[in-house]
């Protein structure tokens, strides 16, 4: 083992070192998951009018989903940093529990989007009616689909927790957990404001 | 049962070329002997060990290089093909669509598959013993980074013998690329060759920004760093913003094909166009990407042979980051012709040719360096005065393209073709070329044969002009480029002809080089100070190939060029202090990287045929991965002061 | 292996000289919390209502957007305290002019035909 060469110390120092590059890596790939969204935000700005004679945001957005779920969302980001706290209170239990919390209401804001999702589509409203959803779908999409991976990658921080308890490595990566699921919420407000509240207006 | 298996079969081998059985029949064979060496001689186990599961940044570097080359020996030869088949009118040698698959995967495969391995064999092999550093920031990701960029490319590679290669151009433009367009499988494996290969280089580019902003020895402001250190880190940061682009526009190309979506169609309020603006916008800044690590390359080679510091070091640093943040401004030039207003082309017109400025600047530097300078003309610096040369003629003719209302004229010629390879051949590759010969003895602790060296140089260089040049004025004279044949009236012939020629010296140029490097590996000439070059940069302070741990003890770093100070200190006497020696932190291999990264293959290869139980499994894989790494916390070990005593005693002889 | 940063290295490894980092406390995150809840609700009620003229509307839903990116980034990404050299903020200022410069440009550069579908 590693620690039979050097002492406890010095191998904590070199985690630590360690550890504070994975999150100046991390803080880069949100950079570029930034130019990734700015790419499909491009396409949806570039097709919101090709609508091929189907319909428009304005006739399928339904302004009570979009607003709940911002809401739920916004909720979410705030308990993620709640979470946070409590890690660098070396609380243990809340830290836990607020990231719970935030998984859960993460689950719901998807429940939401996936329910309007099926709607559109029973409403014959696809990602082959036209340009314009096309552009739709997968940019709200994505979005959803980083919701979710984030949701599988806390449910498999917990258990990190619970079997490793705060330690420099599971503080970085709640760390950088905290930072994804601020960056979807700062996605999301954009996509409720280019998206839903442009769409609607 | 039997007329069902020779259907499929027929659907899944590409079949009716007499061509594509004699590949077949090589590749079978290779493969079985591939597999018996490794099974006689009982090397299975040692080669996971020490290469498959390896996070060591140079034997991953290691691998960069042997992939780039094999696919830089694909990629020729299917320049060859295509040069046969122009050589001369109504040459009757290659079909129309066989025609077309091949220029295909030649830029594909020249730009994706040759240029970024043969660069990030480059940033692995060198950027850590250069800025004083054990390894890259993140080893378990380079090495995931390396074997995605395999796995893709096999993907893209195993289309031209089953289901079929992608034939709608090097960027596959809508709506050809579409299903209406496009309607075999190998569309569908150039986008997932490329998408997984994509995600690898976005990691390394991640990887090299921390590693060049934070591992540098101590001293090392970043004003002192090796200039081919600045060169990865503003080629990286490029990375970082423009290949997340390529990803999007290639998914938003799968969506389309896949499940009927409409971004680029022209039914359905797609926009073709909108495909162009957007994957530009990647593939400009790409064009920057490989070569400003070349640019890297020449600094530090031409410091190193004329003897001097380089001239205006600030100057070029400068010249790097501008030329970085520039690229993303150049986009539209590519497409001229579309039909944008005036002001978006007068607007690009100006930007690239702004460009041109601080490349410039970065010419005069060298020139200036050499200036009086005690030049050695070793392989390295030639490769480097071909190049000069070569990049000017082509960036001029690049100015001349830049021109917007002239631009209408040589858009899609040979003029233009003429042009990029002289920027992509004479600045990327001759750059990497003398690179590579630069650091192979650092490396592998041998030099490369200096007899044959010079064969290959020249063959390269002539077949290089003969072979481009005549391509400007058949350009001029209205021959258009992804032509597969031409009539006699057209009066290209003779020129044409030359420029076969010329594709063929440049061939006889890369075997000169094969053989330079087997016969090296017997007969060249055996580095055992590790500074064979008189280098002036910290790779050359360590002996050649370097210890698994690179320093045994951290460089203190004072100066510019800190080892060529430290070397002259040395004979005035002046011995910097040796701190004790301390156990050293390593990461430890990882299988887990091969394993995602085969996973991601079966994802790409199921899509390709519409097999969805094994796209399946190919994610259920891939995120089974991510958790078996996410739950390894024994990542790390120690190599204790005895074992480094050890080393470096053998290494270096009693001196240390 | 063992990383050192140019700019404040330290051999003494004893020492824990990893100090906390600032996080930011119960008060900073309500208030940041608070102040993205305002920013959300203003468009929302000037769209819904109809409050404004089109062009007006389109200038509140974006500069709400923008104000509440930095609040985010603020009270929530702890961006200001980066200590050393603020490479993460220069990244992030350099990604987003890019991604204006993306979208600002397509717009512009593909609206040659997008009335003519």
């Amino acid at each position: 083992m590693a620690q039979h060469i050097v002492s406890p110390e010095v191998h904590e120092h070199h985690t630590q070192e360690q550890e504070s590059l994975k999150t100046a890596g991390f803080w880069l790939f949100l950079i570029s998951d930034v130019i990734l969204f700015g790419t499909l935000f491009a396409t949806y700005v570039v097709l919101v009018g090709h609508t091929n004679g189907g319909p428009t945001g304005k006739e399928l957005f339904e302004i009570q989903g979009f607003v709940i779920s911002t809401f739920i969302l916004l909720t979410s980001s705030f308990t993620s940093g709640l979470a946070v706290l409590q890690m660098h209170a070396k609380n243990l239990k809340g830290l836990i529990f607020w990231l719970v919390v935030t998984i859960l209401l993460g689950g719901a804001f998807l429940f939401i989007e996936i329910e309007e999702f099926l709607t559109l589509i029973h409403e014959g409203a696809n990602i082959g009616t036209s340009a314009f959803l096309s552009a739709f779908f997968v940019l709200v999409g994505t979005h959803g689909i980083h919701v979710t991976l984030g949701i599988f990658w806390c449910i498999g921080l917990i258990i990190q927790l619970r079997k490793h308890g705060i330690t420099t490595v599971t503080k970085r990566k709640i760390t950088n957990f905290g930072l994804y699921w601020h960056f979807l919420d700062v996605i999301w407000i954009f996509l409720l404001s280019v998206v839903y509240l442009m769409g609607v207006m | 049962m039997w007329d069902s298996i020779k259907e499929f079969a027929a659907d899944f081998f590409v079949t009716g070329d007499p061509l594509i059985y004699g590949a077949d029949v090589s590749i079978a064979l290779v493969s079985i002997a591939i597999v018996f060496v490794l099974t006689y001689f009982k090397k299975w186990k040692w080669l996971w060990r020490e290469w498959l599961t390896t996070v060591d940044h140079k034997k991953i570097g290691i691998m960069y290089l042997i992939a780039s080359l094999l696919m830089l020996f694909r990629g020729g030869v299917d320049a060859i093909l295509m040069r046969m088949q122009l050589a001369l009118p109504d040459v009757e040698f290659l079909q129309a669509d066989h025609y077309n698959a091949i220029f295909t995967t030649h830029g594909t495969i020249m730009i994706l598959f040759m240029a970024m391995p043969m660069m990030f064999a480059l940033f692995n092999m060198v950027v850590p013993l250069q800025i004083g550093a054990r390894d890259v920031a993140f080893p378990f990701l380079n090495a995931l980074s390396f074997w995605m960029f395999l796995f893709g490319a096999m993907l893209l590679n195993i289309s031209f013998v089953i289901g079929g290669s992608p034939d709608a151009g090097w960027l596959s433009y809508p709506p050809l690329s579409e299903l209406s367009g496009s309607p075999g499988r190998g569309q569908d494996f150039y986008i997932w060759g490329i998408q997984i290969s994509g995600i690898g280089s976005l990691a390394t580019g991640i990887n090299f920004i921390v590693t060049i902003l934070k591992m540098r020895a101590p001293g090392m402001k970043l004003m002192k760093m090796p200039l081919f250190s600045w060169s990865v880190l503003s080629a990286s940061i490029t990375i970082l913003f423009a290949f997340p682009i390529l990803t999007v526009t290639l998914a938003l190309l799968f969506l389309d094909r896949y499940f009927g979506a409409h971004f680029f169609t022209l039914d359905g309020g797609g926009m073709s166009m909108l495909y162009v603006n957007l994957i530009w916008m990647w593939g400009h800044p790409e064009v920057y990407i490989v070569v400003l690590p070349a640019f890297g390359i020449f600094s530090e080679i031409v410091a190193t042979f004329s003897r001097k510091t380089v001239f205006g070091y600030n100057s070029m640093v400068f010249a790097m980051m501008v030329i970085s943040v520039l690229s993303f401004f150049t986009w539209v030039h590519h497409f001229y012709t579309m039909g944008s207003s005036a002001d978006v082309n007068a607007f690009f017109a100006i930007t690239t040719m702004a460009i041109s400025i601080p490349t410039g600047v970065k010419i005069f530097n060298w020139l200036f360096t050499m200036y009086r300078g005690r030049i050695k003309f070793d392989l390295p610096m030639l490769w480097t005065m071909g190049f000069i040369p070569c990049f000017l003629v082509g960036g001029a003719t690049g100015v001349m393209l830049a021109v917007a209302p002239a631009n209408f004229q040589y858009h899609n010629s040979y003029f233009l073709v003429a042009h990029f390879h002289q920027v992509l051949i004479g600045g990327v590759v001759f750059g990497y070329l003398a690179g590579i010969y630069y650091w192979w003895p650092k490396l592998f602790g041998f030099k490369l044969d200096e007899k044959r060296g010079r064969w290959g140089f020249w063959f390269w260089n002539i077949g290089f002009y003969l072979c481009f040049f005549p391509q400007y004025f058949l350009g001029l004279d209205g021959m258009t480029r992804r032509v597969y044949t031409y009539g006699w009236d057209r009066g290209w012939a003779a020129l044409n002809f030359a420029s076969t020629a010329g594709a063929f010296l440049m061939g006889v140029g890369f075997i000169f080089q094969v053989w330079q490097i087997a016969y090296s590996v017997r007969k060249g000439e055996r580095d055992k100070t590790g500074d064979i070059w008189n280098g002036r940069t910290l790779e050359w302070s360590i002996p050649s190939p370097p210890p698994v741990y690179n320093f045994a003890r951290v460089p203190q770093v004072q100066h510019v060029d800190d080892w060529w100070r430290e070397k002259e200190d040395r004979e005035n006497g002046i011995v910097r202090p040796q701190p004790e020696l301390e156990p050293i932190h390593m990461p430890k291999n990882s299988g887990i990287p091969f394993i995602m990264s085969s996973f991601w293959f079966l994802i790409g290869f199921g899509f390709t045929f519409d097999w969805i139980w094994l796209v399946i499994i190919g994610f259920l894989g891939v995120f089974g991965s991510m958790y078996a790494r996410s739950f390894t916390y024994d990542v790390d070990y120690y190599i204790p002061v005895d074992e480094i005593k050890k080393t470096e005693q053998k290494l270096r002889g009693a001196t240390t | 292996m063992s990383q050192h940063s140019a700019d404040n290295h330290s051999h003494d490894h004893g020492h824990g000289h990893h100090e906390e980092e600032a996080h930011g406390s119960i008060k900073s995150y309500t208030m940041g919390f608070i102040l993205s809840l305002i920013l959300t609700v203003i468009p929302m009620v000037i769209v819904f209502n109809d409050l404004m003229g089109r062009t007006g509307t389109l200038a509140v839903i974006l500069i709400t957007a923008v104000a509440q990116l930095f609040v985010q980034m603020w009270f929530f990404m702890h961006i200001r305290d980066e200590k050393g050299p603020r490479y993460n903020l220069m990244a992030l200022s350099l990604g987003i002019l890019l991604v204006i410069t993306i979208i600002a440009g397509s717009v512009w550069i593909m609206s040659f035909n997008s009335y003519t579908q």
